[in-house]
């Protein structure tokens, strides 16, 4: 190893930093990135130059293999469809990191003695535990996303006591393989026990709550990498490892703020379980609408408020959006968007969407800046959200929802809601808000609907 | 303990108050591009899958495994870092009128 390899990768540690610190805003973002490319190509060059490196057959098929692969999931990818790929780039890195734990485990064993002990052999433990349940565990939230598997919580009897079993097993083998560093046979149960405890611990998720569950799995990831970093003794993966598992925590926190649940009841919790009765209820009367009434009221409003949420993903419905928001724009009304923390299925996921529909970023606006604006709002114009706008969070003690954060679309003098149909949502809670004197429903696909609005509305202004 | 183990725990320490006050300021307009670049960035555990791949008296469990992590890793790498750019793009002011 030569020793100019250090200066490398201090440089590589802090272009990760200032790669962070320029995505506080969309104007430095770009260099952000930039910054993290460069750092990151430093340093694989730097331990190229740096390390006494064979094998290169191996190491050259495989970044030709991941860079095959890499580019058109960076390309071809839909934007709808970003959740599912940063599921999919969790499972990625948390294999890689538990795969190399594996191979420094077994190929430290000559010299065990010196080379697996104490500190060391914690942190390949650490490294390989999180590695392997990130890696299922993001399987299944992709599996999720992609609604390959059932969105719905899978419980079963007794589940957190056999999680909360398997867990304690795990550990068990962990603390017996840091004392007995060589059991060489014990190893692969307790990967295998890692890998089931991932999958176990993400089927009882529910759709909904998939933005906390990606965030926490983000940290995960960061944290193996690591933990890699104290066992191969290199700061630059722990400062990288530390920065991304820093990331993932805060934006559970966040997403876990926006929903008024802790950490545990949202991985414990199997949310959406309890409420079947309350689809069970009389049907109550709702006012509906055309495209024709909606566009003119649209079109007599001076200000609208549009609250997006996973629906708009489901039905793609970003560009027409986009073709409503020019239109009543051009016609001099004032069209904001009101943007919840956990709209969507991953932090950020409705944002991503309207700006690559080229609505200006100025426009969207947070829920605690946009909440006052409501009672002063024409027209709040709900599509396909629905427990982030249900006053019942605010109103009803006994709604499984009470105390989350909402916008308070219910404040405005007229509320459209765009869905499909009248059944409840994720959460299976009746959203209030439907039945109020003041809401007419849309009924019909987000998109196809904003479509026939738009078509509505004459194309130039009257005045 | 070592004195390796403690500097590593410092470096831990001081980068993870780093990390939580850096991502802090972040907008939340861009924490979805912000998770993938954390996460390409993360993917810096290529240097470990490269020396374990690339050790001399590497066994041919270390090199299968070490392929398959550099080729996940690199995945994450590339993509990481290129949807990340194509997401912060698409975040425009509005042009010109009004």
């Amino acid at each position: 190893m030569a020793p100019y390899v250090g200066y490398i990768y201090v440089v590589s540690a802090a272009l990760f930093i200032l790669s962070l610190k320029w995505m506080n805003s969309p104007a430095t973002a770009r260099r952000g990135v930039f910054a993290g490319e460069t750092g990151m190509l430093l340093a694989i060059v730097g331990t190229f130059l740096a390390f006494d490196v064979h094998n290169w057959t191996w190491i050259a098929a495989a970044f030709f293999i991941g860079t095959a692969i890499g580019i058109p999931i960076a390309y071809i990818m839909p934007m709808t469809a970003v959740p599912q790929r940063t599921a999919l780039s969790h499972a990625c890195g948390a294999l890689a990191a538990a795969l190399v734990g594996t191979a420094e485990f077994y190929q430290r064993q000559p010299q065990a003695a010196t080379e697996l002990r104490g500190f060391v052999m914690v942190a390949l433990i650490v490294e390989t535990l999180l590695g392997f349940l990130t890696f299922t565990g993001s399987l299944m939230a992709m599996g999720k996303l992609q609604e390959v598997l059932p969105q719905r919580p899978l419980t079963y009897r007794n589940q957190n006591a056999v999680n909360f079993s398997l867990f304690a097993i795990a550990l068990g083998l962990a603390v017996r393989l840091v004392i007995v560093p060589t059991d060489t046979l014990l190893f692969p149960i307790f990967v295998g026990l890692a890998l089931i405890f991932g999958v176990l611990l993400i089927i009882p998720i529910g759709g909904a709550d998939m933005p906390t569950v990606i965030a926490i799995l983000n940290s995960y990831a960061g944290l193996s990498a690591c933990a890699m970093g104290f066992v191969l003794d290199n700061k630059l993966l722990i400062i990288a490892g530390a920065l991304d598992g820093s990331s993932g925590l805060i934006l559970s926190i966040i997403m876990c703020r926006a929903m008024n649940r802790s950490f545990t009841n949202v991985l414990f919790g199997a949310f959406g379980q309890i409420q079947v009765k309350a689809g069970a209820k009389e049907q109550r009367a709702v006012r509906s609408a055309s495209p024709e009434d909606a566009a003119s009221i649209l079109e007599a409003a001076s200000s609208v408020i549009i609250v997006p949420g996973y629906g708009l993903a489901v039905a793609q419905a970003q560009h027409k959006i986009r073709e409503l928001f020019d239109t009543l724009t051009r016609r001099g009304i004032d069209v904001k968007f009101g943007i919840h923390p956990v709209a969507g299925r991953m932090p950020g996921h409705m944002n991503v969407l309207l700006a690559e529909a080229d609505i200006p970023y100025d426009r969207l606006f947070e829920m605690d800046d946009i909440n006052s604006e409501f009672p002063q709002c024409d027209v709040a114009l709900v599509i396909g959200a629905n427990d982030v706008t249900n006053p019942a969070a605010r109103d009803d003690k006994t709604s499984p929802i009470y105390g989350m954060p909402i916008l308070d679309v219910d404040k405005a003098h007229t509320v459209m809601v765009i869905k499909r149909s009248m059944s409840p949502g994720f959460a299976g809670i009746d959203n209030e808000l439907y039945y109020m004197e003041k809401t007419l429903m849309l009924f019909g696909d987000a998109k196809v609907f904003v479509g026939e609005i738009v078509k509505e509305l004459p194309a130039r202004a009257a005045a | 303990m070592t004195t390796d183990l403690i500097v590593g725990l410092y470096v831990f320490m001081l980068a993870t108050f780093v990390g939580l006050e850096v991502i802090r300021k972040v907008s939340p307009l861009l924490h979805t591009p912000l998770m993938s670049l954390t996460n390409a960035i993360s993917a810096i555990s290529v240097v470990g899958a490269i020396l374990i791949t690339g050790a001399a008296h590497a066994t041919m469990l270390s090199k299968v495994l070490g392929f398959i992590a550099i080729t996940a890793v690199v995945t994450n790498i590339v993509s990481g870092f290129l949807i990340t750019d194509r997401m912060v793009k698409m975040f425009k002011k509005r042009e010109g009128q009004k």
